[in-house]
């Protein structure tokens, strides 16, 4: 985000008066909801904020925002908004974008507008699947995913979209999902992070990847199953009665069972959101044996791409007279003079 | 059907000392300097006042292994006190500095021309590299032409003797020396070059001693009575010309000065998203350094995220610019025909080069007409203009951003690698004489009594342009089928029909804001018109000279909007007999002026990576009017 004037919107100033046209039941309608409503929170102008998404169903998302709003084309998002705010660094720019979108087709432009470091908001909306094209499997798609391109079953790998980003060079990192009452919080924490702010939403797709996060969103696992990170607070969940702690011997994390709270005892983790090391751990922790982390996992600011070009522009613009005679007449030039035709002297 | 060359089908010079033009060809290995040789030459010969076109034909290897045929590196001048449009169709003079430069070159040189050869190279190793069974300069192969063989290596070696330089930098300065040579020869000053090698080497001023030292001893050896009569003192004549400032001028640097005119004219802050790629690179390089006039560079990841950055900036409110070749264009074809359907301004230079794929990425060609006009998904339209020179690349790029911001458009600028590497004099514009364009934006909402209406067309169809931040104006695009004036998403079968007409009305529209089309020499009906576009623009022009000379009725017709073309062209093309259209592709032009006119256009067609000759032009005017 930029630094900004604060403006008194409402939910309703943000409410486009197009009609939403996801199926019924998607978790975009959800975080769209939750962008609408944290908006006005982050005292956000309509007039200086501007939505730019790719191709997919998430990539719709601008047209139901009242804001400025450009839906480009599949993967290239980033693209666009780097041209956008090399051009109007004043912008407050949200890219939308999904795991096909972001991480297949537009891997490359999401790896370098990351590695830059724009000073944006990028929302990806990870369903593991393909919706808008009716339900092939995704790079996000785990092992075995059964689709119409894949009708016995998928083999690749999938990837995980915030170890690549963070591989990328990310300095801010956050997980939420959907129907989360916390998402608020991440996006407002990625506005508040001066650069490019990188959020995997794990979005349920009704029709073709119906409850692929159940297992760790429905509110009877939460508990056990969601660890919301807080910077400077012990890594616990399950109501405080488990933490995560790192094993020094073998380098990597693992779960500790915390007696009578005492989370110090047995070593549970403080979470440091400027610990890139950890921050790797967190978003690799395989989802079967260990709660989905969450929240603002990475945050550690650096220099934006847009601030250091156009401030070196105008390093380089000092002192400098633009003079376009002169610019056309530069180098080795010569005068034809009108009584003989030829060469006189050369300049 | 290109046509064959006659072995010394050249005329128009005399033969005594002072011809009217001269054809000098300078080719050595590539690590030999030969673009830095042939570049000084340019500028000393500018300096004196001739007209002149150079053509710097290298390879694709950036320092191909020594002494190989394919690596040679060339350049070609052509200078005279005429009016000066081609680089010449066969050498009189070729300076070759290794066995391959000579076999790979001379086969072009004129019949009774001048070979300079350094014969200190011409050893057993570079003879069997070029392929040679015996050295050439000494089995009476070389006949046909005037041969003056002597040792430039050794020579060089001893005129920097005092500087105390290693053998490979001793041996560098062997261009230095052959040019102080050619600069003999031709009478063009030294000076010059002394001041430029003087700037070049400031750091290391025994490099400058020493270049300047082979340079001296190369004029001095021609001017001693070292060497036979064959080398002749040749003074050309300065051509006249319109009196004014002068600068010589590459095609890179015309487009990039044009860009940086055209956004001041627009009044605009420039914003340029590039990818490296051979040929086009050298506008990125320029504008990197252009700062100061507003200008914004930006090398992207790839193809697609240069031209997806650009419609970005323009969206913001600058002038977007991207610039590639054919491949890089094709990969931005997607994201152009965004820009068409959002209606955003955008600027495309395509360098062409020899094609399809990777092609001739070194070599020149105009194959790429059919992507500029038709290559995009979609009825997808958009204004392509084309260059004709080094020169007239400064006007189309002024043209190109005209066209953009009054129109709302994507506008294709066509150059080729040909105009991009070759320079000629260029009478320097004042800027005081240009006609602003400046852009306009919507600041007000347009339909007071509702939301604003960002694809509200005027009597123009053209759209406003609104930069997000302005307030109250708040509206979405994007590239899916929209509502009239709105611009809300609508894909119903009546607005899909009335905006693909809206976007082609508009296009087609732009007829009546470009020139007229004139005949750039010749008749306006005749028995015959050559038409042209690009860089066929010199050897066209020379050849319809020559023919209309010797009494034909021949017109010269020369086209720079090719899309969409002068309101008048159809009228003017149906008033001669015949019709025929040298390109430097397969027939591209010719299939857009039988398409738009039912015209019977013959195609006169070259797709070797070498520029058509005079002689190849002349010889088919000849056999149309026979």
């Amino acid at each position: 985000m930029n630094e900004m004037t604060a403006i008194k919107t409402t939910l309703k100033d943000w409410e486009s008066d197009q009609e939403v046209r996801w199926c019924p039941g998607c978790g975009d309608y959800a975080i769209l909801k939750a962008v609408q409503r944290t908006l006005p929170e982050l005292g956000a102008d309509p007039a200086k904020t501007v939505f730019v998404s790719g191709i997919g169903c998430s990539s719709r998302f601008p047209y139901y925002v009242s804001s400025y709003g450009f839906h480009t084309i599949h993967g290239r998002a980033p693209a666009f908004a780097t041209g956008l705010k090399l051009a109007n660094p004043e912008l407050d720019v949200w890219l939308v974008t999904g795991d096909g979108d972001g991480m297949s087709i537009g891997g490359n432009h999401t790896m370098h507008f990351l590695r830059r470091n724009i000073n944006s908001q990028i929302l990806l909306f990870n369903n593991e699947i393909y919706g808008l094209t009716k339900g092939q499997y995704s790079p996000t798609s785990r092992e075995g995913t059964s689709s119409p391109t894949t009708p016995l079953g998928s083999v690749d790998r999938p990837m995980q979209p915030c170890a690549f980003a963070l591989g990328a060079g990310a300095r801010f990192i956050a997980r939420g999902f959907d129907t989360s009452k916390n998402l608020g919080e991440v996006l407002k924490a990625a506005h508040a992070h001066q650069g490019a702010a990188f959020v995997e939403i794990f979005q349920n797709c009704i029709v073709y990847n119906k409850d692929r996060f159940a297992d760790f969103t429905e509110k009877a696992v939460a508990d056990t199953r969601q660890l919301w990170l807080k910077d400077g607070e012990p890594m616990l969940f399950n109501k405080g009665t488990q933490g995560l702690r790192l094993n020094t011997d073998h380098l990597h994390l693992e779960i500790v069972d915390v007696v009578d709270g005492d989370w110090q005892a047995v070593g549970v983790l403080v979470h440091d959101v400027k610990n890139r090391s950890i921050a790797h751990m967190l978003v690799e922790l395989p989802m079967a044996l260990f709660p989905v982390a969450l929240g603002v996992i990475y945050d550690d600011p650096r220099p934006t791409y847009e601030s250091a070009l156009l401030g070196q522009d105008a390093v380089a613009r000092e002192g400098k007279v633009a003079n376009l005679a002169k610019l056309l007449a530069k180098g080795q030039t010569w005068t034809v003079q009108p009584e003989d035709q030829g060469p006189l002297s050369g300049v | 059907m290109a046509t064959v060359l006659e072995a010394g089908a050249n005329e128009g010079r005399s033969t005594d000392n002072t011809p009217e033009a001269v054809v000098v060809r300078f080719a050595g290995d590539s690590g030999d300097g030969m673009q830095l040789t042939g570049g000084q030459f340019t500028l000393s010969t500018a300096l004196a006042g001739n007209d002149l076109a150079t053509f710097p034909d290298f390879p694709a290897e950036i320092r191909a292994p020594q002494g190989t045929l394919f690596g040679v590196s060339a350049f070609q001048i052509n200078f005279g006190s005429t009016e000066i449009s081609t680089a010449g169709d066969q050498p009189d003079v070729l300076v070759a500095m290794n066995p391959a430069a000579l076999k790979t070159n001379v086969g072009q040189l004129k019949a009774g021309g001048l070979i300079i050869a350094d014969s200190g190279e011409f050893n057993k190793r570079n003879l069997e590299k070029a392929k040679y069974e015996s050295n050439p300069l000494e089995d009476g192969s070389l006949a046909k032409w005037n041969l003056l063989a002597f040792d430039i290596s050794k020579l060089t070696m001893e005129s920097v003797k005092p500087f105390g330089l290693g053998n490979k930098e001793a041996l560098r300065c062997k261009n230095m020396w052959t040019l102080g040579l050619a600069l003999w020869m031709f009478d063009r000053p030294r000076q010059p070059l002394i001041d430029w090698l003087n700037t070049k080497f400031a750091k290391n001023k025994v490099l400058a001693d020493a270049n300047i030292a082979a340079l001296n001893a190369g004029h001095a050896y021609g001017e001693t009575a070292e060497i036979g009569g064959q080398v002749k003192k040749l003074h050309i004549e300065a051509a006249p010309q319109t009196p004014g400032l002068y600068r010589t001028i590459t095609g890179a640097d015309a487009i990039s000065l044009g860009l940086i005119a055209g956004a001041q004219l627009a009044e605009l802050p420039l914003f340029f998203g590039g990818y490296p790629i051979t040929p086009a690179s050298a506008i990125l390089h320029n504008l990197a350094k252009l700062k100061e006039f507003g200008v914004t560079t930006f090398q992207a990841e790839d193809e697609i995220a240069a031209v997806a950055s650009a419609i970005g900036a323009s969206y913001a409110g600058s002038l977007g610019v991207t610039s590639s070749s054919g491949p890089g264009i094709a990969l931005k074809t997607e994201a152009i025909g965004l820009a068409v359907m959002t209606e955003l301004p955008l600027v495309i230079v395509n360098s062409q080069r020899g094609g399809p794929s990777t092609g001739l990425p070194t070599k020149t060609e105009q194959s790429d007409l059919y992507q500029a006009v038709y290559g995009r998904n979609g009825d997808t339209p958009l204004p392509v203009i084309a260059a004709r020179s080094p020169a007239d690349a400064f006007d189309c790029a002024i043209e190109a951003c005209r066209l953009a911001v009054q129109f709302m458009t994507p506008v294709m600028l066509l150059t080729d690698g040909y105009i991009g590497n070759a320079a000629e004099p260029w009478k320097v514009p004042d800027p005081e004489s240009f006609t602003p364009f400046p852009a306009k934006f919507l600041e007000e909402n347009n339909n007071p009594d509702g939301k604003v209406l960002p694809y509200k067309r005027d009597e123009n169809g053209v759209r406003p342009w609104i930069k997000p931040g302005t307030p109250d104006l708040m509206h979405r695009i994007g590239g899916i089928e929209k509502a009239p004036d709105t611009g809300d998403l609508d894909y119903s079968p009546a607005t899909h029909q009335l905006q693909t007409d809206a976007r082609k009305a508009k296009v087609d529209g732009i007829a009546n804001h470009i020139p007229a089309q004139e005949v750039s020499q010749g008749t306006q009906s005749g028995k015959l018109a050559l038409v042209g576009w690009g860089s066929t623009y010199g050897a066209i022009h020379q050849a319809v000279r020559r023919a209309r000379a010797k009494g034909l009725d021949v017109s010269h017709i020369h086209i720079r909007h090719i899309w969409p073309m002068p309101a008048n062209l159809g009228d003017l093309l149906r008033g001669y007999d015949k019709i025929i259209v040298p390109e430097m592709n397969t027939g591209q032009l010719k299939t857009v002026l039988r398409d738009q006119y039912l015209v019977d256009a013959r195609p006169l067609n070259k797709v070797s990576g070498q520029p058509f000759t005079i002689a190849e032009i002349e010889a088919a005017i000849e056999a149309a009017l026979a």
